[in-house]
């Protein structure tokens, strides 16, 4: 499943669409509030560009850019992101995730600031989805046995 | 939304239904319920779903039908009922 393959096409096909899949990902959940699409969806197509590194570059070298500790540090960070934002919220007085308040911090009038926050949950979220989704596929294209345990 | 369009897609919808669960091969098995996916999702999207539509094309057609294969390269091929 994982195995490293040496094609020349598949590699170099990969090189050239990973980059604008992740510039498509980044798109989607840019403009998630305002148009289809989201933190969830453009984080699933975000960890699909990885799990489509993984599978044309093999595991050793796709451990090099995101390893299994990584995309735990990662869905723990996005988690972060959300919840930290709505404390914030909190903290200023307001309800948890009213983005409302957030506009003494950005100084900006309070519609452009909602606009802003859940910017911000849509961004912790995708982060989140991505780290998962590339966990689930590790462990199942490892089959829940981590390569360092073997050594 | 127009009916015709709509009764053409849910037969595709369940062709592929029929199809995914009466195939003995999980490979294939797995290929055809991604082409469910897609109907689904065009069905979503002509229904004026676009937000659902956009999920299902991501996360069933893209990921979901990565880690079927992904579990059926672990196990045997064929199916035995």
């Amino acid at each position: 499943m994982t195995r490293v393959t040496d094609d020349i096409i598949i590699r170099a096909v990969a090189r050239v669409m990973i980059p604008f899949i992740q510039l498509y990902a980044l798109y989607v959940i840019m403009h998630g509030h305002h148009s289809p699409g989201g933190g969830f969806q453009g984080g699933v197509i975000l960890g699909a560009s990885f799990i489509l590194y993984l599978l044309t570059h093999g595991l050793e070298e796709a451990k090099i850019r995101m390893s299994e500790i990584k995309a735990g540090l990662f869905s723990s960070f996005g988690v972060l992101i959300y919840s930290g934002i709505g404390l914030l919220c909190l903290i200023l007085g307001s309800n948890y995730l009213d983005y409302g308040k957030l506009s003494t911090i950005l100084k900006v009038v309070p519609a452009q600031a909602r606009s802003l926050g859940i910017l911000g949950v849509e961004i912790g979220v995708g982060i989140t989805v991505m780290a998962v989704m590339f966990s689930v596929f590790f462990d199942i294209s490892t089959g829940g046995e981590l390569p360092e345990d073997e050594e | 939304m127009i009916a015709a369009f709509d009764l053409v897609l849910l037969l595709f919808v369940l062709i592929c239904a029929i199809a995914a669960i009466s195939v003995k091969d999980l490979l294939s098995a797995v290929i055809i319920l991604g082409a469910y996916s897609f109907f689904m999702c065009l069905l979503w999207a002509e229904m004026g779903a676009v937000d659902v539509a956009f999920t299902e094309a991501s996360v069933s057609a893209g990921i979901g039908t990565v880690l079927f294969i992904a579990a059926v390269s672990k196990t045997k091929r064929r199916s035995k009922d």
